[in-house]
């Protein structure tokens, strides 16, 4: 654990020398200052950055991710040859990637909000789930990332392989759902469609929140499916639980990948 | 200190390592010597644990290494080509590596010193020239005072000044009991550090022994000309089995 937290510090400061990171804050920062300023209300604001979160987050910790697994061959090496075992490294590597970049999406969320007074009784808990929704999504593509950097050694080629899962779950996938609906439109779609939510970290990071904004609209058709189905309590506990296996499966083909790998 | 049996790598169908048997003496010099590609590195790079062997075992000091990691507390490693986190500066990896070691690693920083390396420390990595980082890279290998030296080509891209300090420097370590493996091609450099030869040819150990034996086996007069009369050959040219075997 020591160990880990070392190597997480100095991973710490290695990125937070990258300017990619600080732009990623202000740029949150700055989306959040100007839906406050246009949309006044905070809910709705809140709402528009949800569709912001969903695709922005994704894209960029995939893609950052992709590119940060590859650059720290030369920090991987160095660390190896020293008393370092591997778990601890990638273990201190992963946070160095989804702690920084977490942090960067809560602050430049918060501080607009926050220096407005622009959160009631009810925005908080929104806020909350936000927060948690962007957080959990940085992890899950961060672990994907990392399993990505992790298999393919061709940088080119991993960064393709990002972008083609990221326009996957978060351009294709809806069409995906519309065509199910549509095709099948006689047949019952409940199961099909939840399975095919959960098939999606994108999805459930957006029916997380969906569930907790009075906007029946806005929901689609598997956050209707969703709330029919599960109901809000039980459907917010899975959405989070299938968040976290999202993060927890592919993290660990990328640990055991990267425990066997050849340096 | 390193015994070596019956190790086997290959990276995909390329045999790089081919049931390799080795042993390096403690408190000497040995040098591994052997065309490109004749699986020098990957030896190496073997007994940290950065590549898996596919076959044979590697006990370091007697014990069996089998994946974990505090015996490299005893290791120092200087690569063939130092690549190193850009962004960080000189004394941010000698600060990391004393702290991932502990405050009581004993520490050693005469090289900082004789390498003239104190002001360079204070610059972020990217900006340094080939030779400057490679002197860091020596500084790096030698700062925990290890038990074993593994040098790999380490006067490659030294200017002569520094390559023979960094040569003195190996020498001490040798009198104060040190275990040392270096790679090079340059053998004439080898001559005077060598205690132990062993030859690389296509994964295999072709003489293990000391520079005598293998001068006087090919009837060469110097290191040099001795190894390129085992190349040439590209076979087994000198008995080697005792010498392979049994010094430990």
């Amino acid at each position: 654990m020591r160990t880990i937290l070392q190597i997480v510090r100095y991973e710490l400061r290695n990125v937070l020398r990258n300017r990619w990171v600080i732009a990623y804050a202000l740029f949150f920062l700055i989306a959040t200052e100007l839906l406050l300023r246009l949309g006044g209300s905070s809910p709705h604001a809140l709402l528009s950055l949800l569709n912001v979160v969903v695709l922005l987050i994704p894209l960029v910790t995939i893609v950052f991710g992709t590119i940060y697994w590859h650059g720290s061959r030369e920090f991987t090496e160095l660390l190896l040859a020293q008393p370092v075992p591997r778990s601890a490294l990638f273990h201190g590597l992963f946070a160095g990637l989804v702690v920084p970049l977490s942090a960067a999406f809560v602050v430049g969320v918060s501080l607009p909000l926050l220096a407005h007074r622009a959160l009631t009784a009810d925005t908080w808990g929104l806020l909350a789930l936000l927060l948690v929704a962007g957080v959990a999504l940085t992890g899950v593509f961060g672990a994907l990332a990392v399993l990505i950097g992790g298999l393919v050694d061709d940088r080119l080629k991993g960064l393709g392989i990002a972008l083609g899962v990221w326009a996957l779950v978060a351009l294709v996938w809806d069409g995906l759902v519309l065509w199910v609906t549509v095709a099948f439109a006689r047949h019952p779609l409940e199961a099909p469609l939840l399975a095919l939510t959960f098939a999606n970290p994108v999805d459930l990071a957006r029916v997380l929140l969906v569930l907790h904004f009075d906007v029946a609209a806005l929901m689609g058709y598997t956050g209707a499916v969703f709330d029919r189905v599960l109901g809000s309590a039980l459907g917010t506990t899975a959405a989070i639980a299938g968040l976290g296996v999202w993060m927890v499966a592919p993290g660990l083909l990328a640990l055991r990948a990267f425990q066997r790998k050849d340096i | 200190m390193i015994t070596a049996r019956g190790v086997t790598k290959r990276f995909g169908r390329l045999a790089v390592l081919r049931d390799l048997d080795l042993d390096i003496p403690r408190g000497q010099v040995t040098a591994i010597v052997g065309p490109n590609a004749s699986g020098k590195t990957t030896f190496n790079r073997i007994i940290l644990g950065l590549v898996r062997r596919d076959a044979g075992e590697i006990r370091f000091d007697g014990e069996l290494l089998n994946g974990d990691s505090a015996y490299r507390a005893r290791i120092g490693y200087m690569p063939q080509i130092a690549r190193f986190p850009e962004n960080l500066r000189g004394r941010d990896l000698v600060d990391m590596l004393t702290d991932l070691r502990g405050p009581h690693a004993a520490r050693d920083e005469e090289l900082i010193e004789l390498l003239a390396l104190g002001p360079v420390l204070d610059q972020p990595l990217r900006v340094l020239s080939g030779g400057t980082r490679q002197r860091i890279n020596a500084a790096l290998a030698f700062l925990f005072r290890p038990d074993l030296l593994i040098l790999d080509e380490p006067t490659a891209g030294l200017d002569p000044i520094s390559s023979s300090t960094l040569k003195d420097k190996i020498l001490r370590e040798r009198t104060a009991g040190r275990t040392c493996i270096v790679t090079s091609h340059v053998l004439s450099e080898l001559e005077e550090l060598a205690d132990h030869v062993a030859f690389l040819l296509d994964g295999e150990i072709r003489f293990a022994g000391t520079p005598e034996e293998l001068k006087r086996g090919t009837g060469q007069p110097t290191l040099e000309r001795a190894i390129a009369q085992l190349m040439r050959r590209g076979l087994v040219a000198v008995p080697s089995t005792h010498a392979a075997r049994g010094v430990a």
